[in-house]
């Protein structure tokens, strides 16, 4: 089998990897290949038709399938090659690629890799709910994928675990399309989707938000036939008798998602337990030579504008890599304070303007979170409110930088 | 009288405290942009949203093509459209835009589709 040579190949056409092939031509990278499994471009956002994207970037309410056509027409418009229905089931650090579709197997060698797989739903047996197994039990994303891509109606009446954004979306959709929606629970003490969706998607159509709530048991033969539901205690174990029996035909589960992480885990790039996605520098790129990441597939967002932002950052890079590879600056870690889950990027090399992008662990009222190099303070911002729900960013230029030196998040309560 | 809201326009979400009485607004407090006031005081008189659903098709590569409506309705017409919209089948080729349904309800707002299908 021949290898093909090429300057950069793109995993996924979804909202990172077309903001990251329309940046890198714009910059002049000719040599581009995106490689996508599925017949179209466009990546989750196919699926997501309720409006709402594009608010920084294009300054109007798009659906998804909106946003996604914006780019699709400047990566087509600039030429960019594109292959869909080909599934990538290799990656090697050396950045071979091994591709396979219906016309046969592809092998290529690039000199830059772009990981842009997005993410995955956790599933019921991610969260190991007990009890039978019948039909009705769907993710939140399958549920939009029958509704919003094939036309199939899910079920009548549902009860929804997790108030993740696609679950409350869901929640509306399900409503407005004639089904009851029973309730949605959610096993922490506050929301895990963003305040603007409980308000449009839940409170708008009266369906009840109970926290502190998960399902612990699934009953019904054939189909769902209902489940039962109890409270949780502060370490979210089941308190004994508040069980109740709700009857429904359905279970949408929202309930996380993790970044698609198998062929980065195949190539050798390092992981960060508490993001789930591959540890990178400021340059997006991972712990190999020449294999970058952006998107869902490095750390779960909640808006697809960041999606994008985040990948022409990426291309920024990329481009400068592909120029030559940089001496590198020794890369030192970014340090985050207990009150945040993770920030990205994990390291720096203080070689390039710096965007960290980090969550809140949980809610937190007045608070200031600033970015510290030894005992300087290069940048403050000031919330009133941050949640788990809404990723915060952070940039500091490259003159204020310090190569070498680790840089600190500091969140402090005012 | 004092009302909490969270704004729906983006996806900020700020907390507003509105304090009105009856149809006049006193003060609208917590919004990071104009666009929050003149929220609050659409939400205090008549809330509208806008919506997003999807269309049937005939002859086409999908068998659904997503739609959404030009501009926000008022929220208690909201059933209304959706039936509309739900007794509505279109044939492909649908463009991004195309007009599927002009001044739906008589609302003033159009249905246009938000995904191109080509014939099959």
């Amino acid at each position: 089998m021949t290898t093909q040579n090429r300057s950069v190949i793109i995993i996924g056409g979804g909202p990172a990897g077309l903001a990251a092939a329309a940046a890198l031509r714009q910059q002049g990278v000719e040599d581009i290949l995106i490689l996508e499994r599925e017949h179209d471009l466009g990546g989750i956002l196919r699926q997501c038709i309720h409006d709402g994207f594009g608010l920084t970037r294009f300054k109007e309410a798009l659906s998804g399938p909106e946003y996604a056509a914006r780019f699709v027409d400047t990566v087509q418009q600039a030429g960019i090659e594109v292959m869909t229905d080909i599934t990538v089931t290799e990656l090697h650090a050396d950045r071979t690629v091994v591709a396979t579709a219906r016309s046969g197997r592809y092998v290529f060698k690039a000199q830059a890799v772009i990981l842009a797989m997005g993410c995955r739903e956790r599933t019921r047996g991610a969260i190991q709910i007990p009890g039978s197994r019948p039909a009705g039990v769907y993710t939140a994303g399958i549920a939009q994928a029958y509704m919003n891509l094939k036309n199939i109606m899910i079920g009548r009446s549902a009860v929804i675990l997790g108030s993740g954004d696609i679950g409350l979306i869901m929640a509306r959709r399900l409503t407005l399309e004639g089904a009851s929606v029973k309730g949605v629970f959610e096993i922490q003490p506050y929301p895990s989707g963003l305040p603007r969706n409980i308000t449009q998607c839940l409170d708008d159509y009266d369906i009840p938000l109970f926290l502190s709530h998960t399902v612990t048991a699934i009953h019904g033969t054939k189909r769902l036939t209902g489940v039962t539901v109890s409270q949780v205690d502060s370490s979210f174990r089941p308190i004994p008798d508040t069980e109740k029996e709700w009857t429904c035909d359905t279970l949408i589960l929202s309930v996380g998602l993790i970044p698609e992480n198998e062929l980065s885990k195949m190539a050798g790039v390092l992981l960060d337990p508490r993001t789930k996605g591959p540890r990178v520098d400021e340059h997006y790129q991972t712990s190999v030579a020449g294999i970058f990441a952006a998107g869902n597939v490095l750390h779960v967002h909640d808006l697809v504008d960041f999606v994008s932002l985040e990948a022409e950052r990426l291309a920024e890079s990329v481009g400068d890599y592909l120029k030559q590879a940089p001496a590198d600056e020794e890369a030192v870690p970014v340090e985050a304070d207990p009150e945040l889950a993770y920030t990205v990027p994990q390291l720096v090399r203080a070689d390039r303007d710096l965007t960290v992008s980090c969550r809140v662990r949980r809610p937190l009222n007045r608070v200031r979170i600033s970015i510290w190099q030894n005992d300087q303070k290069h940048v403050t911002r000031r919330f009133r409110r941050a949640i788990p729900a809404e990723m915060i960013h952070l940039t500091v230029p490259k003159e204020k930088l310090v190569p070498g030196e680790p840089l600190k998040v500091v969140v402090e309560h005012e | 009288m004092n009302k909490t809201l969270t704004c729906v326009i983006c996806p900020n979400g700020c907390q507003l405290i509105v304090d009105y009485e009856g149809v006049t607004i006193q003060s609208v407090e917590g919004a990071l942009c104009s666009k929050g006031n003149q929220y609050a005081e659409q939400e205090i008189l008549d809330p509208k949203r806008n919506i997003a659903s999807s269309v049937r098709v005939t002859g086409g590569k999908a068998p659904l093509v997503s739609v959404r409506l030009t501009g926000p309705i008022p929220k208690k017409k909201i059933f209304d459209v959706m039936a509309e919209i739900r007794a509505l089948s279109v044939a492909a080729p649908v463009e991004i835009g195309q007009v599927l349904i002009t001044d739906v309800s008589g609302l003033g707002q159009d249905v246009i589709a938000t995904k191109r299908i080509d014939r099959i």
